[in-house]
């Protein structure tokens, strides 16, 4: 019919992919003095009367906050991977490698990983309407993505995808994910309940926004955690209050650990609002139980907490999902019991459409003066983008067995899936056959955070390079190989204990290479630093 | 049932203080009562195509090839896209690091900000630098991430046009800074007199303000003024004596309806004054996607190009984007189509010049009709629409008018706009929600509405104007006679 193998547009995409990385070095990274301005961090030595007097945007004159707050998943190890891909375009000797293998960001698509041709059919459609009435059309689409793009057409007012819509979300997409919301978890979901936003960030800096006043009100996070909660917290001036996960029980999350904590802040005066968890876990990978989930709730709904459930991560090959929605439900918790709003995006699971800034929040069990500013402060923004709106939806309600589309779709869907529980495994063995490397099964969620127990001279060495013992070990590992890992320090860990991230992202056919390489180099770097 | 979660007395403080009037009280109530079946005529907000206005047909084109790529692999694609069409999605894709599903730089994608510096250098004969150029999801988001940056507590300063869009108050309330006002002048076409910024500045320094930056919306909204190269410069020269930022949100560059001042950006003339002043004063430039003739809102496509701003407080406000990871990718495209427009020889660029240039004429249009319609009442004088999309008649309330509004718990023009709304269906946003001189009233509607509906909209107006002003005031009726 219409489909053809994504040929030579799937080569474009493949040497733009190559392209960039190296064209991302080109052109400067964040961490060198930019060539317009002089060494020193001023803008210009000849100016006159104003220049006694610190300019308003400088290091010392901005916001401390914004000084304060970290994001290590886009840091130095990234900035180091590219200067040295420069290096290996200008000289393929430059180093013992040829390419860099980047592990470091769940940023599937960059690594060759296809969209869902359904849902980028339907998109294609509401981008550009007007062909919807030509004939030719039909040659070119399934007949399902062109009713389902009338059908999404018809809920926008005017069929204008260009508009402002409501600033929660065009109504007849937030039903269509309530409806989803409620297929999946067996409980009623309220489309007036769901905030669409560009990507889940935004949703998670407007509950910061709301909850936090001052530094002494404090917000409960996993350790590790992805450090969007840390940066946050830190930009909105609160206090974040760590939580360890169990890595021993494959980073189980006990209550006891959460009570513990909770008391101790509250000893130094600060008062816990909020607790973040983030299922399944980033970095960690797990998935958690659901009698431990019941633990959470019940933990929250005792001490006055906000439950704020990241559940972007959710793609699960063997261990069932249940929704913190669905839990507290079941419990038989409703919206006065209970305060919990649930975080989405499409940039994960088997869609991974991480550029289009699609996402919600699901926010229950608070009081309509609540709810009021919640959308007064989403209303300042006007809407969040339109396409990511679509794909939100479209991912909430996908094909379903009889439609046109259903086969290659699950086709599609089933084949991403099973590669990565493939790649999931091929590297969970590869980690664990390391000396002095203990790595948790990859649950759900796209990463694996592998223990590594470093020698006490290898520790000396990263002291001496002046850098945390994880991060000399993964910038080691990257000079030697051109794998790029992301260090644990980036995402917190017990102290005395060192991990590195690493997403399961990268295309099949390397994953062979980057075993080897990096058994080889484990093996090396042992072999120096061994007691 | 345990402790109470999060309620309204125990969140942050300055999320309450916040007002954003645009989608405010008038709307929700203009959203209640399309619910129940009355005709509503949207003019609250700059919204081009949610009132008719169709979108450009060549980015759509474009745009949809990229989010679609097999669609370049059909022998039939150029069956219903173009080849120039077709030619500019290969050239995008070759742009992204991977398709539209990939994240790109936190910064935006490197060779779309190299399109934008092209576009900046050409409209204003000065280099640009594209790592200087941060794309963001609508231009909203850039103004709050630098403001975010700018103020560090209540003692800090912004200066704000009165009247604004509250973007700007909303932000500074909600980043806990202090609004420094400073007056556009009504009777001199809303015109800045450089001697109400000095008044203001002294004002807030008084109080213990420290001031730190300054806003200028050029052109203005709601208020339309299009700037004056003179008084651009005497702004930056102030800037420069007073140590301040100046913030250029000049995302309505494209929409200007007279030829004595066509749009100057901040940063020409601020190049053109030289050193020291142009390797001195710090700026910050807004533009967007969403209005000019594009009208693109819901792509949420914007951008900010800092000038003078030191490489270490850029790597700051680069890593607070990095945590947004990155910008929408589609909008990222549209940007790049937008300063990167066809060439005369490309097979739609006719196409493109037709429905460009209707939009624009069409804009001219309805900016006239609607500045004559509201001067024909006796009790409204409106400032000419120099530029942007806005109308912002100021309406002479009689006193039994205002006092209704006070019983009626009311501030005089939210009275007057309910009512508005409820006898019309036209859904406007007071001016109280832009900031105005005490004891003047203004409202604020959007010429966007189809030219072809406006002869009904503004009788419509009239009607119920002169309907009201009987109402409220004496011998209305006989004085008009």
């Amino acid at each position: 019919m219409r489909r053809f193998v994504i040929g030579s547009a799937r080569n474009l995409i493949e040497s733009s992919r190559q392209k960039y990385q190296f064209e991302r070095s080109i052109l400067s990274s964040p961490y060198r003095f930019l060539s317009s301005s002089p060494a020193a961090d001023s803008p210009s030595s000849s100016s006159s009367s104003s220049s006694t007097m610190a300019h308003p945007v400088s290091l010392n004159t901005i916001n401390p906050k914004v000084i304060e707050c970290e994001y290590a998943v886009r840091g130095e190890i990234v900035t180091l991977a590219q200067k040295l891909q420069e290096e290996i375009q200008t000289k393929p000797d430059a180093h013992p490698f040829e390419e860099i293998l980047y592990c470091n960001i769940g940023n599937p698509q960059s690594l060759g990983q296809q969209p869902i041709t359904f849902f980028r059919e339907v998109l294609a459609l509401c981008d550009h309407p007007a062909i919807l009435d030509k004939s030719e059309t039909q040659g070119l689409f399934s007949a399902d993505s062109i009713e389902r793009a009338w059908q999404i057409l018809d809920q926008i007012p005017g069929r204008a995808t260009g508009a402002y819509s409501h600033s929660q979300g065009i109504k007849g997409l937030r039903d269509t994910i309530a409806a989803g919301i409620e297929a999946r978890d067996g409980f009623p979901a309220d489309p007036n309940d769901i905030f669409l936003t560009d990507g889940a960030s935004p949703a998670v800096h407007m509950m910061m926004q709301l909850l936090i006043r001052s530094e002494k009100d404090g917000i409960l996070c996993p350790i590790p955690q992805y450090p969007l909660y840390s940066a946050s917290i830190a930009l909105h001036g609160g206090t974040l209050v760590p939580y360890y996960l169990d890595e021993a029980t494959g980073w189980g999350l006990e209550v006891s650990e959460l009570k513990k904590q909770l008391e101790t802040s509250r000893s130094k005066g600060i008062t816990v609002r909020a607790l973040v968890v983030i299922n399944p876990g980033n970095p960690t990978g797990q998935v958690l139980a659901e009698e431990n989930q019941k633990a959470i709730v019940e933990f929250c709904k005792q001490e006055g907490l906000v439950l704020l459930a990241d559940e972007e991560n959710v793609y699960v090959p063997e261990k069932k999902f249940h929704s913190f929605k669905k839990v507290s439900r079941s419990m038989g918790y409703g919206e006065k019991d209970i305060a919990l709003v649930s975080f989405q995006s499409v940039s994960k699971g088997y869609y991974g459409e991480c550029g289009k800034r699609g996402g919600y929040m699901e926010v229950t069990g608070f009081g309509a003066d609540v709810r009021e500013q919640i959308y007064k402060v989403a209303s300042v923004n006007l809407c969040s983008n339109i396409s990511g709106q679509i794909l939100a939806s479209l991912v909430m309600s996908p094909p379903k067995v009889g439609d046109e589309s259903y086969e290659s779709y699950s086709a599609e869907r089933d084949g991403i899936l099973s590669s990565l529980a493939r790649r999931a495994k091929t590297l969970e063995d590869a980690f664990s056959k390391l000396e002095g490397v203990t790595c948790n099964k990859a649950e759900g969620a796209m990463y694996l955070f592998p223990r590594i127990d470093l020698p006490e001279k290898a520790i000396k060495a990263a002291e001496a390079a002046k850098k945390a013992p994880d991060a000399y070990y993964c910038q080691r590992l990257l000079a030697a190989t051109g794998i790029v890992f992301v260090p644990g320090s980036g995402f917190g860990q017990v102290p005395g204990t060192w991990h590195f991230r690493c997403t399961i992202l990268p295309q099949e056919e390397k994953i062979p290479a980057i075993v080897t390489r990096l058994t080889d180099f484990h093996k090396s770097f042992m072999d120096e630093f061994r007691g | 049932m345990g402790l109470k979660a999060l309620d309204y007395e125990t969140m942050n403080e300055n999320v309450k203080k916040v007002q954003y009037a645009v989608r405010g009280e008038l709307y929700l109530r203009a959203s209640e009562l399309q619910k129940e079946g009355k005709k509503i005529i949207f003019t609250n907000v700059g919204n081009p195509q949610a009132l008719g206005q169709k979108p450009l047909t060549f980015p759509r084109q474009v745009v949809a090839l990229c989010q679609a790529p097999f669609l370049l692999d059909d022998p039939n694609v150029g069956l219903i896209f173009p080849a120039d069409a077709i030619a500019r999605a290969k050239h995008y894709l070759s742009l992204t690091s991977g398709g539209l599903g990939a994240y790109s730089d936190s910064r935006g994608i490197p060779g779309v900000r190299k399109e934008v510096a092209e576009f900046i250098e050409r409209r204003d004969g000065y280099p640009s630098d594209p790592e200087l150029i941060f794309l963001t999801d609508g231009a909203s988001k850039g103004v709050m991430q630098i403001l975010n940056c700018i103020i560090r507590g209540q003692g800090d300063g912004v200066l704000v046009p009165v009247p604004q869009y509250p973007l700007y108050s909303a932000t500074i309330s909600l980043f806990g800074g202090s609004l420094v006002p400073y007056y556009l002048e009504e009777t001199a076409n809303w015109g800045l007199d450089v001697n109400n910024l000095r008044e203001s500045v002294a004002q807030a320094r008084f109080k213990g303000i420290t001031v730190r930056a300054m806003v200028i919306i050029n052109p203005g909204n709601p208020t339309g003024q299009c700037l004056s190269e003179a008084n651009l410069r005497e702004i930056l020269n102030f800037c420069y004596q007073e140590n301040l930022v100046l913030l250029g949100d000049e995302v309505y560059q494209q929409n200007i309806y007279q030829d004595e001042r066509p749009f100057i950006s901040s940063r020409k003339v601020l190049m053109d004054m030289g050193p020291p002043i142009s390797k001195d004063v710090q700026l910050v430039s807004f533009h967007t996607v969403s209005k000019g003739y594009w009208g693109e809102c819901g792509q949420r496509g914007g951008y900010f190009e800092m000038t003078n701003i030191p490489p270490k407080t850029v790597d700051e406000i680069y890593k607070i984007a990095s945590i947004s990871l990155s910008p929408n990718v589609p909008a990222q495209i549209f940007m790049g189509l937008m300063v990167n427009p066809l060439k005369p020889g490309d097979v739609s660029y006719d196409q493109f010049v037709r429905e460009s240039k209707g939009i624009l004429e069409s804009l001219r249009r309805r900016a006239r009709i609607m500045t004559d319609g509201f001067n024909s009442c006796k009790n409204v004088v409106c400032n000419f629409t120099e530029g942007a999309m806005y109308s912002f008649p100021q309406l002479r309330l009689p006193p039994k008018a205002i006092e209704a509004a006070k019983q009626a718990g009311k501030v005089p023009d939210v009275f007057y706009c309910l009512k508005l709304l409820e006898a019309t269906g036209i859904s406007t946003v007071p001016g109280s929600g832009f900031g105005q001189k005490e004891g003047v009233f203004h409202l604020r509607t959007t010429i966007l509405p189809a030219e072809e509906d406006m002869p009904e909209i503004m009788s419509s107006f009239k009607k119920f104007n002169d309907e009201f002003m009987a109402q409220y005031e004496d011998n209305w009726n006989r004085s008009r006679m």
